[in-house]
């Protein structure tokens, strides 16, 4: 194989070791959700479950078939972008996740654009003037903020924008959302409480992986021909911190979309992974299943994608 | 509160210390802070002055007072009380969850490292996958599927960390497997048990030693996180998490009763941190 092309046929392998794991993961989460405690047809009849009542809704919902054809059926429908119908409404999930859905990627793309360009900085920054005040500063705010709770986190900062200033609402969910600054004042205090979370993780992350790269020959080289710091540090060190820098936002991204069940019960915020648990004390597998492949599948493509961002950054692959 | 000043004086008079193997302040004020919790999870009913359960003073979310040293909550018990009894089940659920976690992570991945083939093929890929799972949420279906006790929170929070734990066992192991005196090893014939308890794992025990303490402070928050939501331990018994979702309510009053569970929270996970943080380098990186 050309030199050239080797960077592209590392790529394809990554997406197909991201397929096969998503083909694995489909299988965990199916028997998984099969394993659970207690009988769907049971807990939907309750008080009226006598054993023929309940054989006969087993029947009429199919899940007295065998196991590994409802998976299949499962799994084509899943493809097909048919996600089933809910037991306990029977809605289709599709609508029920729906809303859901849009709603918890709203939150984490408002946090996104808010939390990854100040941790960058930050990261960097600390990493470039290392062992200054102002790295020790933001080493031990990093620390604190990962050491504590999130519900510590977000508890203080209603404390103190919506009990103490008044600045904002403390519930996000209810209030009018007509104008800009509404939709501001909305989302201001659960994107405030993540931002501090992700951050966190994202600067000791950075700050780690841009060191690692400064102590390397090739950056001491930029030193000894008299490059100024921040070129040392942005030109040549950098680049090559790209993949391990990559990596870390797609961590901090992921857990975004269904890390934040405190989050979303603090403020109300009716995201995918309430759904989830609610889902779960009804037994309704469809939803259950539906809701695991989501966070599973946006698991997979964001560390994919930081991956192949790792593998197209790397200078020694590229010609 | 008492173990603050407490910690602070061991810092006063301890100067900043040169070679490298000896912990430096920072480290020792961790550590501190970990024995004393230690210390109050193991002694705690001889320290309590009331029982945790009972309900001592009739005015619910009391202030500080002389009686009840950090308040009474939102039924009139105890505070200082439930949070020594709190300190039993916040760090022993977590140190029994990161031992379990730790040691079959660690054996497995070693195991892993040294076989290679289709075992670590298999294992890596299916706990790669599962690292997918958010842990919290993971936990609170868990939980909210089969019943919230206590083996069942420490069984849950030692899935949730196993796999961390194996990756990172398995790629120091690697690292260790490809060195000269375990080539060595290899070539005068030793099988596998011997090659992963008498040259792995002596060469990687630094870093799981680390590894472990950082562990201990995320299943610490996940617990708190789980009894927060109501899911974790279950009253009247109460962890920390526990204590502050139970008084949250009495911050609109300004009673301080959820104050100083957070700062036990917040004063173990931060220690742990510190003391891991400032580990000996000989002790941390002993792979290197």
């Amino acid at each position: 194989m050309p030199r050239s092309l080797l960077p592209y046929f590392l790529v394809l392998q990554r997406l197909g070791i991201a397929l096969l794991t998503l083909v694995i993961v489909s299988f965990a989460v199916f028997f998984a959700t099969a394993l659970l405690p207690g009988d769907v047809a049971e807990i939907l009849l309750g008080q009226a479950a006598t054993p023929e009542a309940v054989a006969g809704l087993r029947e009429a919902m199919g899940l007295d078939e065998p196991a590994l054809s409802r998976f299949i059926g499962w799994l084509v429908g899943l493809l097909h972008g048919d996600m089933g119908t809910s037991y306990v409404n029977n809605m289709e999930v599709a609508d029920l996740i729906g809303g859901r859905l849009s709603n918890s990627l709203r939150l984490a793309g408002v946090t996104t654009l808010v939390s990854v360009p100040i941790a960058l900085t930050l990261g960097i920054c600390a990493a470039m003037w290392r062992g200054s005040i102002f790295d020790r500063v933001v080493s031990i705010l990093t620390i604190s903020v990962i050491s504590v709770p999130e519900f510590m986190v977000a508890t203080l900062s209603v404390l103190i924008f919506a009990v103490w200033l008044g600045w904002l609402p403390a519930l996000s969910y209810g209030v009018d959302v007509d104008s800009w600054s509404a939709v501001l004042r909305a989302y201001a205090m659960p994107v405030i409480s993540l931002s501090f979370v992700v951050s966190a993780q994202m600067i000791r992350m950075t700050r780690a992986a841009v060191i690692e790269t400064i102590n390397t020959p090739y950056v001491e080289m930029a030193l000894l021909k008299g490059a100024s710091l921040p070129r040392q540090v942005l030109r040549h060190a950098l680049p090559n911190a790209l993949g391990p820098i990559a990596n870390a936002v797609a961590l901090s991204l992921s857990y975004l979309v269904g890390g934040v069940i405190i989050v979303e019960t603090i403020f109300n915020y009716p995201g995918v992974a309430k759904l989830m648990v609610d889902a779960v004390s009804t037994r309704d597998l469809p939803l259950i299943q539906s809701c695991a492949m989501i966070f599973c599948v946006s698991y997979l493509s964001l560390i994919t994608l930081a991956d192949v961002i790792a593998v197209l950054s790397n200078p020694r692959l590229r010609r | 509160m008492t173990p603050v000043s407490e910690t602070t004086r061991v810092s006063e008079d301890t100067k900043p210390s040169g070679p490298t193997f000896v912990f430096n302040w920072v480290g020792r004020v961790g550590l501190a802070v970990i024995l004393f919790w230690a210390l109050v999870a193991l002694a705690g009913p001889f320290l309590s002055p009331y029982p945790p359960g009972e309900i001592v003073d009739w005015d619910y979310f009391g202030p500080v007072s002389s009686d009840y040293w950090m308040g009474t909550d939102y039924l009139g018990r105890d505070i200082f009380s439930r949070i020594i009894m709190g300190a039993r089940y916040t760090v022993g659920i977590a140190l029994a969850a990161v031992t379990l976690a730790c040691t079959i992570g660690v054996v497995l991945g070693m195991i892993a490292a040294v076989a290679g083939g289709w075992f670590d093929m298999i294992l890596s890929r299916f706990l790669d996958a599962y690292n997918g799972i958010p842990s919290l949420l993971f936990g609170l279906v868990v939980v909210a599927a089969v019943g919230s006790s206590i083996p069942v929170l420490v069984l849950t929070l030692t899935a949730i960390y196993m796999p961390g734990s194996y990756r990172f066992a398995r790629a120091l192991a690697v690292n260790i497997n490809t060195m000269d005196f375990v080539t060595v090893a290899r070539a005068r014939g030793e099988g596998t048990p011997y090659l992963i308890t008498r040259e792995i794992f002596p060469n990687i025990l630094g870093p799981v030693l680390a590894d472990l303490g950082l562990r201990f402070v995320f299943i610490v928050l996940v617990l708190s996180g789980l009894s927060f939501l109501g899911l974790g331990v279950q009253p009247p018994n109460a962890d920390w998490g526990a204590l502050v979702r139970e008084n949250i309510e009495g911050l609109s009053f300004g009673a301080p009763a959820v104050i100083f569970p957070s700062v036990a929270i917040a004063s173990l996970t931060i220690s742990v941190n510190m003391f891991i943080d400032n580990l000996p380098t000989r002790i941390r990186d002993r792979s290197e």
